[in-house]
């Protein structure tokens, strides 16, 4: 009973049956679900290799670094540039120090440069990605194909500079499912942002600004590119209903979003202002600096879609309106270009290799007689002038030091000064013990203690400095043969820098 | 008051005999206009001597003879001898004097990617300074590029043929073990724009550094002049540039492309059908962006 079922006739049974797996229009959501997710494994691979890394990295979180990374970049994208280079570094340090706050700031900028490098992938030639995945033709095999992607590239801004910009696949997969219709998704979200708004859950409101606000990133995009297309060729875009609405319906978009969104910022401004939660306050006023930033950009966007019309026209009269020539044969783009990028590239490759060899000119090859060749190989290589001509050498003049006081001086004076947190002292003293060191140097600690009266409280919170020298007029009036005024209290304060980094952290 | 040599002037002096024999003076001169024409850089108003071999050339058609023999003789092609594009010559095929892609760029011939990516970027800077087919044939017309831009202009157009395979449903991506069979325009799109390196120079292997390395080569063949550095570097065509690429290499590559039979294949598609029309203007206004009709 339990022999096995005679097997020539399972072949028959097979071929009679379905195909072996689904036939291609099946297939196409699984290979769009395999791309998508080779698009997250750039980052899963990061927090693999940090093994590899010389040292200990283990403490970092590289996904984490590299979708804020994503998200930096995202949020900097402008409509000219993109998101420059060393600023994604510096706008990551903050959360790379946070996640291991005892080491030292240029580990945590190394981390951060590695992350961008290799969301870059800065090793390879093309600068980006490629995930392999199998997909069944429409005759049944099984083909393995090559998906190449890019996370964040690198665009040529003015002057020369590189920005960083991320991909449609970074914004679509990494900074959310973005690819539905731009503009109700917009609208969605300005709704649900007033919604939460008017029940004070501001925690949700600042998310779903921020959400608005990368939408209004990827509108500002793809306006970005239709007008490039414009500027390029009048014709290349239909001018004549295409554009106007598309221009008439993103002004449109714009008078709209301003006033709301200035709606919405008295709102906020009035929660801000009303609320004693002090979160509520600072998640408020962050979020006032989000829709302000909104408003920033539709005003660009907007002078932007203004300048469209007189462009078309102008671009209008130099191409369209000329006095047509007797006209020749070949239209370069689109007899050749474009029909041959189509093409597989060893079919490509023929015409380009046509077109550079009878298009590139001539050059007039090199020739020598051996004669001349035997003094060319005796004479001893040139020094090459790499460094361009010899600069002359300067003619110095000694400058006098009028400086008032001498490094000495600021030295034995800041180290009076250097008081414990726990025992300020009056001017009086200060001065007095100055006075018996040098009697210049009464004069700078005088000074060094009226500047301390207005402490300089928000360079050293931007600096993260652990303590602050400060002065106190406690009514007091000073007793000195050279200075009159207010006996000053000079004391230290200690300042909690750690506190203050978390909270740059998080107002950045 | 100028020994500038005016063309327009009726020549009134020095009647070239006719039927005089060929001397070896002759000969000289001839070859020392080829000479010039062999140096593209040098313009025919800054030299008198050029100039005056030039008119010659014109006003004296055994000496214009002898001048074409001797360029044949060297295995060059007279596209043309004018005063404004000078003794206008370039290499036959398989002359000594003939650019090969190989002594061009480094792993051109190894890496097909790379040998197609370096021809695109030629065939896209004449494709931008003539966007239109009147712009190849106005012998008035200075077309303006940038390097940024003709990677712009070249990645628009891929874009288009991406959205257009998507449209279709068509899965572009390559099969593994068939590089060959890749569409062409994906090689360009993989490839980065631009890329950060140490020197702050501009990395080679990117479509700008290769768009700025043919431009580059361009200006030295005397094709193109550098206006200035915006955009990558500006540049502004010569008439002996448009001479190369309307007598030369657009037909050169024209036949290559009708040897792939890929003309009479793209009938369907909108990109050409344009092309086939007989109204002028239509075949300029459609022919430039292919990518148009396909919304139609």
């Amino acid at each position: 009973m339990t022999s096995p079922a005679p097997t020539d006739r399972v072949p028959p049974q097979l071929s009679a049956g379905p195909r072996p797996a689904p036939g291609p229009a099946a297939d196409e959501g699984l290979a769009r679900r395999l791309r998508a997710l080779a698009c997250t494994a750039p980052l899963h691979d990061l927090d693999t290799r940090k093994a590899n890394l010389a040292g200990e990295y283990s403490v970092y979180g590289m996904a984490e670094v590299a979708l804020a990374a994503i998200d930096l970049v995202t949020l900097n994208m402008d409509f000219d540039t993109g998101a420059d280079h060393d600023q994604i570094v510096a706008r990551l340090i903050p959360r790379i120090a946070a996640q291991a706050p005892q080491r030292p700031v240029a580990e945590h900028e190394r981390v951060a440069r590695w992350v961008l490098e290799n969301l870059i992938n800065v090793g390879s030639v093309d600068r980006g990605f490629r995930a392999v995945y199998g997909t069944f033709t429409t005759d049944g095999s099984y083909v393995r194909r090559d998906y190449d992607f890019k996370l964040i590239e690198e665009v040529p801004g003015p002057g020369g500079t590189v920005y960083l910009r991320t991909t449609d696949e970074a914004v679509n997969v990494l900074v959310g499912a973005l690819d539905t219709d731009v503009t109700s998704a917009q609208i969605a979200a300005e709704v649900k942002l007033e919604v939460l708004i008017n029940r004070g859950r501001l925690a949700d409101a600042q998310l779903a600004a921020e959400q608005a606000r990368y939408r209004t990133v990827q509108y500002s995009e793809s306006l970005r590119r239709a007008l490039d297309a414009t500027r390029r060729n009048v014709r290349a875009v239909d001018w004549l209903n295409a554009v106007p609405d598309m221009i008439a319906e993103a002004l449109d978009h714009v008078a709209d979003r301003y006033r709301h969104e200035n709606a919405i910022l008295t709102n906020i401004r009035k929660a801000r202002d009303e609320t004693e939660d002090a979160e509520h306050k600072r998640r408020a006023a962050e979020l006032v600096d989000i829709v302000k930033d909104c408003i920033r950009r539709h005003t660009q966007l907007q002078s932007r879609l203004l300048e469209a019309g007189p462009l078309f026209r102008a671009e209008q009269d130099r191409q369209a309106f000329a006095t047509p020539l007797a006209s020749s044969g070949i239209d370069l783009y689109g007899h050749l270009l474009a029909p041959a990028l189509p093409l597989p590239l060893e079919q490509a490759v023929h015409v380009t290799d046509a077109f550079f060899a009878r298009g590139t000119g001539l050059r007039t090859p090199v020739s020598v007689r051996v004669s001349d060749l035997v003094d060319i190989l005796l004479t001893p290589p040139v020094e090459r002038e790499h460094l361009g001509a010899e600069m002359p050498e300067p003619d110095l003049i000694a400058t006098p030091d009028d400086s008032r006081f001498s490094e000495e001086q600021l030295a034995a004076a800041t180290e009076l000064l250097d008081l414990p947190a726990d025992a300020p002292r009056r001017l009086s003293g200060l001065l007095a013990e100055a006075r018996r060191r040098d009697p210049d140097l009464p004069y700078l600690v005088a000074l060094l203690a009226v500047h301390a009266a207005s402490p300089p409280v928000g360079t050293a919170y931007r600096q993260g400095e652990e303590k602050l020298l400060f002065a106190v007029d406690d009514g007091t009036e000073l007793d000195d043969p050279e200075f009159g005024g207010a006996d000053l209290i000079v004391g230290t304060a200690l300042l909690d820098a750690a506190g203050m980094a978390a909270d740059r952290t998080e107002a950045a | 008051m100028t020994e500038h040599v005016e063309w327009s002037e009726p020549d009134s002096g020095a009647a070239p005999p006719a039927a005089a024999p060929v001397t070896p003076a002759d000969t000289a001169d001839a070859a020392r206009l080829v000479a010039f024409g062999l140096q593209p850089k040098l313009q025919p108003a800054r030299d008198q001597e050029y100039a005056e071999l030039l008119r010659r050339y014109r006003e004296d058609p055994p000496f214009a003879r002898l001048a074409d023999a001797v360029a044949t003789g060297l295995g060059l092609v007279v596209l043309e001898v004018s005063p404004r594009a000078g003794m206008a010559v370039t290499a036959a095929e398989d002359s000594v004097f003939a650019v090969r892609m190989g002594d061009y760029a480094r792993r051109t011939s190894a890496d097909g990617g790379d040998r197609f990516l370096h021809g695109l970027a030629h065939l896209a800077i004449a494709a931008m300074a003539f966007p239109r087919p009147e712009d190849l044939a106005d012998d008035g017309y200075i077309g303006r590029v940038s390097v940024n831009g003709v990677d712009t202009f070249v990645r628009q157009a891929c874009r288009r043929l991406e959205e257009r395979a998507e449209q279709h449903g068509d899965n572009t991506d390559p099969a593994t073990d068939a590089p060959g069979l890749e569409a062409a325009w994906r090689i360009w799109v993989r490839r980065s724009a631009t890329g950060a390196t140490k020197d702050a120079r501009r990395l080679a292997g990117s479509t700008t550094g290769i768009v700025g390395k043919a431009a580059a080569f361009l200006t030295d063949s005397g094709f193109l002049q550098r206006t200035g550095d915006d955009n990558g570097g500006t540049y502004r065509t010569t008439s002996r540039y448009q001479l190369q690429v309307r007598d030369m290499a657009g037909s050169a590559a024209m036949a290559e492309l009708l040897e792939l039979g890929v003309v009479p294949v793209t009938d369907g598609t909108p990109t050409l059908l344009p092309a086939q029309d007989t109204d002028d203007l239509d075949l300029a206004a459609d022919a430039g962006l292919p990518f148009h009709s396909s919304r139609s």
